[in-house]
């Protein structure tokens, strides 16, 4: 019974379709430490909490913006990438609108070369860091 | 004297030899374009952040299309600007 169920639930797995994405908002530069990774924090949850497998996340920090936004010169960068289905974006989208926090916002779907050149700088960032820490 | 005017070169000088233009990406093998790499992108505009034409460029359609992508959502993030006075 048990392989069956399994069965049943990989056929089910496959019908559903996953893409992977990558997302970028910037927030208002006037908040504080704690309020950014309540943000940050908010969105990790909603996208574990849909089924979303958070793949990479990486933390730009405070950037100055090419133009002004809301009247803000600077503004705090954050990036997600994740495997999630395809309504999970609508979802993600409307938190972020519904978000003052945020500045602005990105989502993009990945295609095959854009997943691949995301793996080789990740793993050559992981190579050059170690490197530094030695050297330092 | 007529020599005076006269100046003689032991080499063809290279006025106005056209190089052939090539698609960057095609000779490099870049199959993506990153829109949050600005400095990179910052070679397909001008200095008023205007997208610089193929004939330009010598980017292939196929690929002018996605540095367009590129600039167009970095603009949205901005990474770069929608216009600008002296970019460069």
């Amino acid at each position: 019974m048990q392989s069956k169920n399994s069965v049943s639930i990989i056929i089910k797995q496959q019908q559903v379709m996953v893409k992977q994405y990558e997302t970028v908002f910037i927030m208002t530069p006037v908040l504080s430490d704690e309020q950014m990774k309540e943000t940050v924090k908010k969105y990790h949850d909603l996208l574990k909490d849909n089924g979303a497998e958070i793949i990479y996340t990486n933390n730009w920090g405070l950037k100055k913006l090419a133009y002004p936004i809301q009247k803000k010169t600077t503004g705090f960068y954050y990036l997600i990438e994740f495997k999630a289905e395809g309504s999970l974006i609508a979802q993600l989208e409307t938190a972020y609108k519904r978000d003052e926090r945020l500045l602005r916002f990105l989502t993009v779907s990945l295609d095959k070369h854009a997943i691949a050149y995301n793996e080789k700088k990740r793993n050559a960032k992981k190579e050059k860091e170690p490197a530094q820490n030695e050297a330092k | 004297m007529a020599n005076e005017t006269e100046i003689k070169y032991l080499t063809p000088i290279a006025v106005d030899t056209q190089r052939k233009k090539y698609c960057r990406f095609k000779k490099l093998g870049i199959k993506y374009i990153d829109y949050k790499d600005a400095d990179f992108l910052l070679k397909f505009v001008n200095e008023q952040g205007k997208i610089l034409p193929r004939r330009i460029t010598g980017t292939s359609n196929k690929y002018q299309k996605k540095v367009a992508q590129a600039i167009k959502r970095a603009r949205h993030l901005a990474l770069m600007p929608y216009v600008a006075d002296c970019l460069k």
